[in-house]
């Protein structure tokens, strides 16, 4: 069950960046692990990780603190999404 | 006297008689993201003989209040005003922070996927931290919150009083009845389009705002109090 788990954030994270970033479906449907996000998509920028992390809370439910937050989580789309995985799952 | 509210810029579009819809737009930063599609969600109902309505209150848009002047109570007063001097069945069509501040006493309500305050507070605050570091500040949330309960801050463009704050950290859609509310999605019951709100590039979606009007239109015919 933690893979299905695993998988409806990795499908939330997706969609958030999607919705966020108003990137289209095709082009988010093929972000692998190594994508690199801040600095590499032009659409991320510091405004847009507000809006971000809030639909992140929103729609899995969790809790960010900013404090814990660094650039670290959005160097890549794996990075940001072991970090919801982390927050979600537990 | 007229009441405060009824002296702000109201966009009108369709028939000037029979039943009106009553925008309340976004709050905030997220009304400038979504009043283009609105005024085409406007445009679609004329088209299908409905008429609607799209007030300014008193320190949104084009007022010439301050925005740290407004609460919620003084937004969610000024629409009762509106409804009050409009003497034609009213159906309050809010979307997002909308949903905060739209339980005036109406035949109807409907609303388009409606926000907790404290979400918008919270992205709003993330919005100004980002903001400071890049003018070489660091702020911390609970720094900002601190400075926040005690004087205006602006947060997102917007100048905001500790009172405003207050309200919106504990704000909720309040429960109404008749009352249809639909979210952004592909599902039944849902309304395709773009999440505007989130997006920071100005856009619209005419689509959206076709969707948005036949949903409006289909539920002003389903409910009998009109």
């Amino acid at each position: 069950m933690i893979f299905e788990g695993a998988d409806t954030v990795e499908a939330t994270v997706r969609a958030v960046l999607r919705d966020v970033l108003g990137i289209d479906e095709a082009r988010v449907a093929g972000f692998d692990a190594q994508t690199e996000l801040f600095g590499s998509l032009p659409e991320l920028d510091s405004m847009a990780v507000a809006g971000l992390l809030t639909e992140l809370e929103d729609r899995l439910g969790i809790t960010v603190d900013d404090d814990e937050v660094d650039g670290d989580i959005f160097e890549n789309f794996g990075a940001l999404v072991r970090f919801a995985q982390a927050k979600a799952l537990g | 006297m007229s009441a405060p509210a009824l002296a702000e810029q109201i966009v009108r579009d369709g028939p000037a008689t029979g039943p009106v819809v009553l925008f309340v737009l976004p709050l905030f930063e997220e009304a400038n993201r979504l009043r283009r599609t609105v005024r085409l969600a406007m445009r679609a109902l004329a088209e299908r003989e409905v008429g609607s309505i799209l007030p300014d209150l008193p320190g949104q848009n084009e007022s010439l209040v301050p925005t740290h002047e407004a609460t919620l109570s003084s937004w969610r007063t000024a629409l009762a005003d509106h409804v009050a001097a409009n003497g034609r069945p009213i159906l309050i069509a809010s979307i997002r922070g909308g949903a905060l501040i739209d339980d005036a006493a109406v035949a109807a309500h409907w609303r388009f996927a409606p926000v907790r305050g404290a979400s918008l507070l919270k992205t709003m605050m993330r919005t100004r931290i980002a903001g400071d570091r890049e003018a070489g500040r660091d702020t911390s949330m609970a720094e900002l919150e601190a400075k926040a309960a005690n004087e205006a801050v602006r947060l997102a463009g917007n100048i905001l009083s500790p009172a405003m704050i207050a309200e919106l950290r504990e704000a909720e859609p309040v429960a109404i009845a008749p009352c249809r509310s639909v979210p952004l999605g592909t599902g039944e019951d849902a309304l395709p389009g773009r999440p505007l709100w989130l997006q920071a590039e100005p856009g619209e979606d005419a689509g959206l705002a076709a969707a948005i009007a036949d949903d409006i239109t289909t539920w002003m015919t389903s409910c009998a109090n009109f």
